[in-house]
């Protein structure tokens, strides 16, 4: 809320991107882990992440949101069979 | 209802048409509806103005009410006035879309022709749709007659647009009994029309790109009540606002709108509360009866959310027993919704007048002045006893004999 003594109508924010504000790392019990040696940047992984939490730059996938990601690891199951470059591990506590 | 001041022509319209009519005048944005059954011919009718190019609306038909409702949020959060219109089962279906309009407070205008709700099937006049959705954050117009849904829709929406409101407004009207009946009405000019709803212009708009906002956001245990109250205020001030835009359209159209229609209620010792079109028949019975001297009247509230709680219980104080009638039964074990609204409303009234709810009406079985007169023979025979013999109990109907009643059929 952007004033605490007249909160905006009907909740509307008046900015955009807001849910980057909100952080949901901490929802993971599995946390994905890169092997760049076999990664090939096909980028599948950035295409399929639900919270854009794949960090790319340059065609290259560089790493993980980890203030984002929650861990659900559709990006280790459709990293290309012959490649499993992204792998699952249990989140220490 | 009074008569227009200015002697202006007079039309034969449906309710339906006349709702479509009033919505042409308007010329929404945006309108999205589902065009078929169980859908009114408003629908039709307006998409037909819309293939005549007599609106510039965007029509939308989509495939469900639930998404009718959606759409009207999504285009109503990019900052169009939109419309739309349905009956029994569709509002059923929007449900879940209502209760997201009056949250995110989209001046969305919806017409609702009442009508039952299944099961047993039934397209017959019922309350039970619009009743079912009380407590989704909308406002609630009854109206009586044709010409008064036609007046309701302009007013509707200035009441939702007005900035102390932004909440959505539905006009409700009785299923076939004012939807298809044919009555005399007396429109407002295209001109006069526009110039009263005036244009809108949303605070924000999702389709502006230089200022973004974020719609439909999360609030969870602190911010979301702090959201509610706000709404709850909001439909508070309705009142004022319904009154304010009636007093207005008065002034131009020589019509007169409150909250609610008191008919010969200033000595009355009895009164029916009821809503809509059987509020005409129970007048006809009020009249027989004050012809042979008994005070007897009537309230029809035109505004039933919010409730107008002070205001009725000012009216009914000076009663001494009060019939309420409702067309729905809301299946609690303990009558309709107006009876359980007004029963409370007079609990703070001093030397509170009794009170007892009927059911009537139900999948449109008719109600007549006969039936009427019958409600008034139990008002004025609970003010000589002094005591209510049923609180509530299902009327035109023999509960011994329930597929043989008087004339009404089955």
């Amino acid at each position: 809320m952007s004033d605490k003594k007249s909160p905006p109508i009907g909740g509307v924010i008046e900015r955009g991107g807001t849910a980057h504000e909100y952080t949901t790392g901490g929802w993971r019990k599995f946390k994905p882990v890169v092997d760049h040696e076999k990664c090939i940047n096909c980028l599948i992984c950035w295409v399929v992440c639900p919270d854009s939490a794949i960090i790319a730059e340059e065609g290259k996938m560089i790493g993980f949101d980890m203030e984002h990601c929650k861990g659900c690891g559709l990006c280790a199951s459709e990293c290309p069979d012959k490649i499993t470059a992204i792998t699952m591990e249990e989140e220490a506590d | 209802m009074a008569i227009a001041r200015n002697k202006r022509e007079q039309m034969g319209l449906t309710g339906n048409s006349a709702v479509a009519m009033a919505m042409k005048q308007v010329n929404p944005d945006v309108f999205p509806a589902y065009p078929i059954t169980p859908s009114t011919t408003v629908v039709e009718e307006f998409s037909s103005y819309v293939a005549d190019g007599a609106v510039d609306t965007e029509f939308i038909a989509v495939e469900s009410e639930h998404s009718a409702m959606s759409a009207c949020v999504g285009a109503a959060a990019a900052g169009a006035r939109v419309m739309t219109a349905t009956s029994s089962q569709g509002l059923a279906l929007m449900w879940e879309v209502l209760y997201i309009a009056s949250g995110l407070r989209l001046p969305i205008v919806l017409c609702d022709g009442n009508r039952a709700l299944s099961s047993p099937i039934n397209i017959h006049c019922d309350h039970s749709d619009t009743m079912g959705a009380r407590d989704s954050g909308w406002i609630h117009l009854y109206s009586e007659t044709v010409q008064e849904a036609y007046d309701n829709i302009f007013q509707a929406v200035r009441i939702a647009e007005h900035p102390d409101v932004m909440l959505p407004v539905m006009v409700c009207l009785d299923g076939f009994i004012t939807t298809h009946a044919i009555e005399n009405v007396t429109p407002i000019g295209d001109e006069e029309a526009q110039e009263f709803v005036g244009e809108y212009k949303a605070k924000n708009s999702l389709l502006d790109t230089d200022n973004p906002v974020t719609v439909g956001a999360m609030a969870l245990q602190e911010p979301y009540m702090v959201f509610k109250y706000q709404q709850s205020e909001a439909i508070k001030k309705a009142k004022d606002v319904v009154i304010e835009v009636g007093k207005e359209f008065e002034e131009k159209f020589g019509r007169e709108y409150g909250l609610f229609e008191s008919y010969r209620l200033e000595d009355a010792e009895v009164a029916v509360v009821i809503l809509s079109s059987a509020a005409g028949t129970t007048k006809v019975a009020v009249d027989e009866l004050r012809a042979r001297g008994k005070k007897v009247g009537l309230l029809r509230p035109r505004l039933f959310r919010p409730l107008p709680h002070a205001e009725i219980a000012e009216a009914l104080k000076g009663l001494k027993v009060v019939a309420c009638l409702d067309r729905t039964d809301s299946m609690s074990g303990f009558g309709g919704p107006l009876f359980n609204d007004v029963r409370s409303v007079l609990y703070e009234v001093e030397n509170r007048p009794l009170i007892f709810g009927r059911i009537f009406g139900l999948g449109g079985r008719d109600y007549q002045v006969k039936d009427a007169l019958a409600v008034f023979e139990e008002l004025l025979s609970t003010l000589e006893t002094g005591k209510v013999d049923e609180l509530i109990k299902y009327i035109t109907f023999d509960p011994e004999a329930p597929l043989s009643v008087d004339g009404s059929g089955c």
